[in-house]
């Protein structure tokens, strides 16, 4: 029966294989040859040339200042679901993944429409005599589009991490004297690492290589690594340079994943 | 005070979660063509959607590839987890390790590997392609979905069907599958939303001419979308939302029953 078993493994370790291992070493292959097939270093160097280093220092600070906002916004978020003892845990996942049921690109094209000179939101600003915001095609329509767009990942492990806590550590640690500040700081906080590791990862990676948001927020005119990926692929067909620059963004993803391993072995804040 | 402050906070995350939703579903009525004036409240955009077949067609290629690749996604996903379920811990490690890879890689990194891997095996870009990805991506939501699930079975259950004689195979679905189907269900759902919802894995391994919703909507966006597609795309978000309304009223209904 054992063996029967473990003969049932073999279509998705084929699968994976050929689906997820191959095609990574496609790109190491891809991102360290030329066109000529011979080995080279250029493509991945390529990163340090002005333009490619502009547009990656861009992308990781809009990711980070993206994450953190996220974080901020949705740690209290996340509490307070936590605490509500909703006996629906999967109503409440339900809400957030509700959304990506209207396609992802008009949802984050009808920020245009509420951000525009004339848009929905400053005519309310203009109607309460409150002063106009401009900010779309700048940095921060894609900050606010990435916020918008990956603010469940956040709230969604870290939900998971806090409804897991148990009641009574807090209450003992609330019965030896701690305050609010000190249950919070020295419990609450510490038992959530797993799900703030898992959010940052899952916010801090789409937003780090996101090309979709730049170009629909940002105008055209502000090029993130994304885009410029994007463009070697889709336009230049220039898929060596792309490669290249795809390993130096994978540098940090793998990074992303070994936090995650390292602090969250049992998948505790994992989004399902 | 508190809980009043508290609520607030929660409408307002609301409020930007829906807003965008809400902007769309005010477009799809709103009878100028261009997004940023209001000419009045109309249906045309429905029943013009009907006759719009480029916009039907990517929604026939969506639906096919999302249900598809979730139902293939949810059968190899399953199988795997019976299967990892009785591996060494090690090779379970790394199984689960390789399964994450997907989830946590940039989508443009998987995009572009899987593409790099079709044009190297030398297939024809199109449907065929565009399912071979969703699949992979689909399947890990499977998997993390199904083996928590795994985890929590007694194998004593399953040992105890084969000694009263039960065959392997009548074991497992009269006694192990009915545990799992929570946890494959939702694999499924996710799987499904996910691949309705993805842009950018397909943006990379579509080929010329094969269009989904999400691919379509991009290269409309420089010359304006049509409304049709946001009244389109408010009828999918009202159907899946009566739907789930239903569903979760469903199991209180059945409740309230067996009381009586």
């Amino acid at each position: 029966m054992i063996s029967r078993r473990k003969w049932l493994s073999a279509p998705y370790t084929l699968w994976s294989v050929v689906f997820i291992l191959i095609p990574l070493c496609m790109i190491f292959y891809y991102g360290l040859t030329d066109k000529t097939g011979a080995f080279t270093l250029e493509n991945i160097t390529a990163i340090a040339t002005a333009e490619h280093a502009k547009a990656l220092r861009l992308s990781i600070l809009l990711s980070l200042i993206s994450t953190l906002i996220c974080f901020l916004l949705a740690y209290p978020l996340a509490m307070i679901l936590a605490n509500m003892k909703v006996s629906q845990h999967s109503f409440i996942i339900l809400i957030f993944i509700l959304p990506m049921w209207m396609n992802f690109l008009l949802r984050t094209l009808a920020w245009q429409t509420l951000l525009e000179k004339s848009g929905v939101i400053n005519s309310i600003l203009t109607f309460l005599h409150l002063p106009n915001i401009n900010i779309i095609n700048t940095p921060y329509a894609i900050i606010l589009g990435m916020v918008y767009n990956f603010l469940p990942f956040m709230v969604l492990p870290l939900y998971n991490a806090l409804s897991k806590i148990d009641e009574n550590v807090i209450n003992a640690a609330r019965d030896l004297g701690a305050d609010n500040i000190h249950t919070f700081f020295r419990i609450i906080l510490p038992l959530s690492v797993p799900g703030i590791i898992s959010g940052i990862s899952m916010v801090f990676v789409p937003a780090l290589t996101t090309f979709v948001i730049s170009s629909l927020l940002g105008g055209s005119k502000i090029l993130l690594i994304g885009n410029v990926i994007d463009q070697e692929f889709t336009q230049a067909s220039n898929w060596h340079l792309g490669s290249g620059l795809s390993i130096v963004l994978m540098i940090f993803i793998i990074l992303n994943m070994i936090a995650s391993a390292v602090f969250d072995k049992e998948g505790e804040g994992s989004m399902l | 005070m508190r809980n009043a402050l508290k609520k607030f906070y929660i409408a307002l995350i609301f409020l930007f979660l829906y807003a965008p939703i809400a902007t769309l579903m005010v477009l799809s009525f709103n009878a100028s063509k261009t997004r940023a004036k209001w000419g009045g409240f109309t249906f045309k955009w429905y029943v013009q959607l009907v006759h719009n077949d480029d916009i039907l067609r990517a929604l026939g290629n969506t639906l096919l590839i999302a249900l598809l690749s979730s139902v293939i996604a949810t059968v190899i996903g399953t199988i795997a987890c019976i299967a990892m379920n009785t591996m060494k811990k090690r090779t379970r490690t790394i199984m689960m390790g390789i399964t994450n890879i997907p989830m946590l890689n940039a989508d443009i990194v998987t995009g572009i590997s899987l593409m790099l891997l079709f044009i190297s095996f030398g297939l024809r870009f199109g449907m065929g392609t565009i399912l071979l990805s969703h699949i992979t991506f689909n399947i890990p939501y499977v998997i993390l979905s199904v083996m928590p699930r795994m985890k929590q079975l007694n194998p004593s259950v399953y040992e105890a069907a084969l000694d009263l004689g039960a065959p392997p195979v009548t074991a497992f679905f009269k006694v192990v599958f009915p545990d799992l189907t929570p946890g494959i269900l939702s694999g499924f759902l996710m799987a499904f939303t996910m691949s309705l919802d993805d842009f950018i894995i397909t943006h990379f391994t579509k080929g010329a001419g094969v269009d989904t919703l999400s691919t379509k909507i991009y290269t409309e966006v420089r010359k304006g979308i049509k409304p049709e597609m946001y009244a389109l795309s408010t009828i999918i978000f009202v159907a899946v939302l009566v739907l789930l309304l239903l569903v979760n009223a469903a199991p209180d209904k059945k409740e309230g029953k067996t009381r009586v």
